[in-house]
């Protein structure tokens, strides 16, 4: 007679029903939907029609050139100002846990609320960024109504929201270096930016790896910052992927809009997998 | 102390005063403010405070649908946070303790579950299918189904603290494997349970997309969408926009005030690790 373990697999099988019926069939019924033209009732397929629609609108490509330019973007400032905060804030700086709770709190706040909020702060004349800017003699630029500047403003928007948790790893993974390479450092007579460049940044390196994954997977699904700000605007200039699916989910596309989401799926397939293993390929090396 | 750490701190004060303190002021002037004062978007104290009666209008816009959102909100937080836990932690529970090929196939819906972009409208077809679209218990599942993920990583690092002596303690007194599970185990996850509880609830208050996507309809508003919903209504009326966003900035507020140290035992776990 076969021994029951006492460790039943029935107990994954709620957790892999909701799972896979609520994200594996739709995730793998989303490569046959996208190659059709589908109304939720009838697909009827048309081969790459979706894809090679994506690739010949302009304002599709945007969409696609933006999604990869604000991931980097905001995955890169929030990695290097997320590492010289937490350097900062575990120096043992006067009012040290305050600031600390400074910078994290906006990571919990509302997003949409968060959105509204800058929208307001940088209008072009009426905003108190512009009108600071103003005293000081500056000509503020139209943060958000210039094409050529409404993503990156987003971006930084989308930094100041989301480096505190950047921060946050960071001083988790700088509690894990051992005092003893500094002092070690010390003796040897290092500088303190030597200290920093040859001791924390490659001590660090697993929270970097953690910083740039989870930055760069967010950056490139995200959608409410984007959605509550500039709504793409102004035109299709600050256009990201995710606001595109559901621009086409509106308008009445889905095949388009299922195509979008294989589209931003093969993205991060494309940019994160490599990115990680071979990160973590240099951290075994060292 | 030194010199130097109390200057730099008192630097770095006002910059973050500045950078991220500012903002948040803003948002309060706002809200007290009247129509006309609050439309020239100044960062000017308020010459007037109309706390009280801001609030009153917001809540009483549109039938009083700040509640129904707050209601709406409660009961898709709560139902998706406590099948998140219960149902994560027995995976979690497994994973752990046993090992099979099962394993790896387990994993691999983990990591997809933490990457992939969840593909909408598919999932609106299988939620229409199922007639779980534009209702409530819909979206409790479909936040359960995103959330599982990170909980399932949190909790496995988490049992294997645990030694698994208890469990042959209580298998010797004859537990099935159930009892084992909900008496031994669960209470004694209880660090990982609170943090998953914060981080999620959070997540799942402030989520805007989901609810976008798969619960429209008035009677279905959550908090993030009255936002949103109110940003056309109020549109000449931002005074009341912004004590809209800063009442649902204060539940975050509250529960990071009294729950701060789980938070960031939530945020950095794997950070050290890698």
């Amino acid at each position: 007679m076969k021994r029951k373990s006492h460790y039943p697999y029935w107990f994954v099988f709620p957790a892999a029903v909701i799972f896979t019926t609520l994200f594996l069939v739709p995730s793998v019924a989303s490569l046959w939907f996208s190659f059709t033209r589908w109304d939720l009732f009838h697909a009827e397929y048309i081969g790459l029609e979706n894809f090679v629609q994506f690739f010949k609108e302009p304002f599709l490509v945007q969409g696609m050139v933006n999604t990869v330019i604000f991931a980097f973007v905001t995955s890169g400032m929030k990695t290097v100002l997320g590492l010289l905060l937490a350097v900062l804030l575990t120096s043992g700086i006067f009012a040290q846990g305050f600031l600390r709770i400074l910078v994290f709190f906006p990571v919990l706040v509302s997003t949409i609320g968060v959105g509204i909020t800058f929208t307001r702060l940088m209008h072009p004349t009426k905003g108190a960024i512009n009108i600071a800017l103003a005293h000081m003699g500056i000509d503020g630029p139209g943060w958000l109504t210039d094409p050529s500047l409404a993503l990156f403003s987003v971006a930084l928007v989308d930094v100041w929201k989301g480096v505190g948790l950047a921060t946050l790893i960071y001083i988790a993974g700088l509690a894990s270096i051992s005092p003893e390479y500094y002092e070690a450092s010390r003796i040897d007579g290092a500088t303190r930016l030597q200290q920093f460049w040859r001791v924390t940044v490659p001590l660090v390196r697993p929270a970097t790896v953690t910083v740039i994954t989870l930055s760069l997977i967010g950056g490139l699904r995200s959608f409410d910052i984007v959605w509550a700000m500039t709504k793409g605007g102004p035109g299709f200039s600050s256009d990201v992927l995710a606001s595109v699916i559901y621009k086409q989910y509106q308008a009445g596309f889905y095949g388009l809009s299922t195509a979008g989401n294989v589209i931003l799926f093969a993205l991060v397939a494309l940019i994160v997998i490599p990115l990680v293993s071979w990160m973590n390929r240099k951290e075994v090396e060292q | 102390m030194s010199r130097r750490q109390l200057w730099t701190g008192i630097a770095a004060l006002c910059v973050s005063l500045f950078i991220f303190v500012v903002p948040f002021v803003f948002i309060l002037f706002m809200a007290v403010k009247d129509k006309r004062a609050a439309s020239k978007l100044e960062f000017s104290w308020p010459t007037e405070w109309h706390l009280w009666a801001n609030l009153i209008e917001v809540v009483e816009a549109r039938n009083y649908m700040l509640l129904l959102a707050y209601f709406n909100s409660t009961v898709i937080t709560v139902g998706a946070v406590s099948l998140i836990v219960i149902f994560s932690a027995m995976v979690g529970y497994i994973l752990q303790r046993r090992h099979s090929r099962w394993n790896s196939l387990i994993w691999a819906g983990v990591m997809a579950g933490l990457m992939v972009p969840p593909a909408v409208v598919p999932t609106i077809w299988v939620l229409q299918n199922l007639g779980l679209f534009k209702t409530i218990h819909g979206m409790v599942l479909i936040q359960t189904a995103y959330g599982l993920s990170f909980a399932i990583l949190l909790f496995r690092s988490f049992i294997s603290t645990i030694p698994r002596d208890l469990d042959e303690a209580a298998i010797i007194d004859g537990a099935k494997p159930l009892q084992i599970f909900f008496r031994v185990i669960l209470p004694l996850l209880k660090p990982a349970t609170v943090t998953i509880i914060v981080v999620q609830s959070i997540a799942i208050f402030n989520d805007f997309t989901n609810p976008l996507y798969y619960l429209p309809g008035k009677e279905n508003v959550t908090v993030q969408l009255t936002l949103f919903n109110f940003q056309s209504q109020f549109v000449s009326q931002l005074n009341l926009l912004f004590m809209n966003i800063l009442l649902i900035t204060i539940p975050p507020l509250i529960v990071y005030i009294f729950f701060n140290r789980q938070i960031v035992a939530g945020m950095t776990s794997g950070a050290v690790k890698g």
